[in-house]
């Protein structure tokens, strides 16, 4: 069997990009990738480009054949991957498959969203093409609005405190605090977060993941060029799983089934659990998918996420730090760009090359990306040995 | 632009958006609102017909809206729920009535509302939204 391993990895500034383009900023990620690997651009066999919108952010499709185009990377095939907030990892994924097909042994995955084109209610009105537009989306739901539907529950449900969502976003501005592409680089206090304005009852304006523009991208290769590169991370284990689109067909409004399953997945590939695996990047578009993601991968009970980021434990020098460079909430989250930035994340962890990002004693991590409300969930988890070895 | 504001579109789901007519598995006796046409449990075996839903549910959770999306700005704040049907299927809707009413586990009942309009010109959407059942106001 092919083993997958990354090799480069690069992520632009994520802030609100007046001056740049979709374009120019796809084109810096898929640089500095190929630049942190040392490899030339010719030698990659195939492009894969997770983006959700850009049809509606910037009216521009066919992003495949675009990203390869101003790569320069032109004739080799070039696929768009979209799965709404998870297309990033989708990209990744695809990726992996197609080295461990053996079609490939060199692939780039990148990912991107330009959405500050549009002015902010259409790019909320955009983000619910990610739910069901026939029945959340024509009521007037927002996706705050349906992440604030599971954070009620969850609190009525298991006594989940409005400080402890907050905490979430206290913990992933303090993380951030030192990574200069991050769209916001202060800290904020509990406090603070209680009281930003009401957005969707019970969530603030800062349990929310900001609006970004952004790309990411990384180098994969298979075990075969592996050995020609310092530091490869490898792909341990990949999953990923689908749920019901509209939040109310589901079973559970306070459990993420696909991500139980994907992570399942990851895991038994992995041969890690959720109590080996050292580090996470988690999908906190919202706080409350923050907590509901520690509980779904394993790391507490279901329920007691709350008082897993109450104790502490989700910290830079936790138990099981998660979001180490600050998520999606103090990062930025231009949606299809997410899930490449995680992996880029785990990846300069693993490394063990972070500067000031760096955890100490990273060897595995796990990257948790979720589309729309949980429909769509992949999780991969990267680590510096071998597989079976 | 609201996308959904599609006349065919609209039209195609003018029977259940104001009606509460969904469907059922005749195989199963599962209830499906939104309708859905394949049987989720059944598959194949399944035998689908519509149904009308007798509109008694209860809130299973809420929020209320007070950033909107295009096309519904000039609504806010407004309340939306997931509301569970008798029959067992869930669905999201708007609670009319004061937002101070509404709690967890209430009853609610379907009564027929604007739902939005598209600008000045456009289409008016009709549908339905959630009202606290009498007798169970605060």
């Amino acid at each position: 069997m092919v083993d997958v391993a990354v090799v480069g990895c690069g992520y632009t500034k994520f802030d609100e990009h007046w001056n740049r383009s979709l374009r120019d900023l796809s084109t810096e990620a898929g640089m500095l990738a190929i630049k942190d690997a040392s490899i030339d651009g010719k030698d990659i066999q195939a492009l894969y480009v997770g983006n959700m919108s850009a049809g509606r952010f910037i009216g521009q499709e066919h992003l495949g054949a675009l990203a390869a185009d101003q790569a320069g990377l032109i004739p080799i095939p070039a696929t768009r991957c979209e799965a709404a907030c998870a297309s990033g990892a989708l990209a990744f994924r695809k990726a992996y498959m197609g080295i461990k097909s053996g079609e490939y042994d060199m692939v780039m995955a990148a990912g991107s969203e330009k959405m500050t084109d549009v002015k902010g209610t259409d790019a909320v009105a955009t983000l619910m093409g990610a739910g069901d537009q026939e029945w959340e989306s024509a009521i007037g739901l927002t996706f705050v609005g349906l992440y604030a539907l599971m954070a009620r529950r969850h609190m009525i449900q298991y006594g989940t405190t409005r400080e402890q969502l907050a905490m979430v976003s206290v913990n992933n501005h303090r993380n951030a605090l030192h990574n200069e592409r991050a769209q916001f680089r202060y800290e904020i206090t509990v406090d603070k977060v209680l009281k930003s304005p009401l957005i969707a009852d019970p969530l603030r304006m800062l349990d929310c993941s900001p609006i970004t523009d952004g790309a990411a991208a990384v180098v994969l290769v298979s075990d075969k060029l592996a050995g020609r590169f310092q530091n490869p991370v490898w792909i341990l284990g990949s999953g990923q799983a689908s749920d019901t689109v509209a939040l109310h067909d589901r079973q559970s409004l306070t459990e993420a089934m696909a991500t139980r399953v994907a992570a399942k997945k990851a895991y038994e590939q992995s041969g890690l659990t959720p109590q080996t695996v050292d580090i996470a990047e988690v999908h906190d578009c919202f706080s409350i998918n923050e907590i509901m993601s520690i509980e779904d991968l394993g790391f507490c009970r279901k329920g007691e996420g709350g008082k897993f980021v109450e104790a502490g434990k989700i910290g830079r020098d936790g138990e099981k730090p998660v979001n180490t460079t600050g998520g999606l909430k103090a990062i930025g989250h231009p949606i299809g760009a997410t899930g490449i930035r995680q992996v880029c994340d785990i990846t300069r962890q693993v490394r063990g090359d972070y500067g000031k990002l760096q955890v100490h004693g990273v060897k595995t991590g796990l990257a948790s990306n979720i589309g729309g409300t949980g429909a769509t969930s992949i999780v991969h988890i990267l680590g510096s040995e071998r597989p079976g070895r | 632009m609201v996308h959904n504001s599609s006349v065919p579109l609209y039209w195609r789901l003018r029977k259940s958006k104001y009606n509460l007519i969904g469907t059922r598995c005749k195989t199963c006796s599962t209830a499906y609102y939104p309708a859905r046409h394949l049987c989720q449990k059944c598959r194949r075996k399944g035998e689908i017909e519509e149904f009308k839903f007798s509109g008694q549910g209860k809130i299973l959770s809420y929020t209320i809206i007070r950033s909107a999306p295009a096309g519904f700005e000039r609504y806010t704040p407004y309340a939306v729920a997931i509301i569970e049907l008798a029959e067992g299927a869930t669905i999201s809707g708007q609670v009319t009535g004061k937002i101070e009413d509404i709690k967890i586990d209430q009853p609610v009942i379907p009564v027929f509302r604007k739902i939005y309009e598209d600008g000045s010109g456009g289409l008016i959407h009709y549908g339905i939204k959630w009202e606290i059942a009498d007798g169970q106001r605060a």
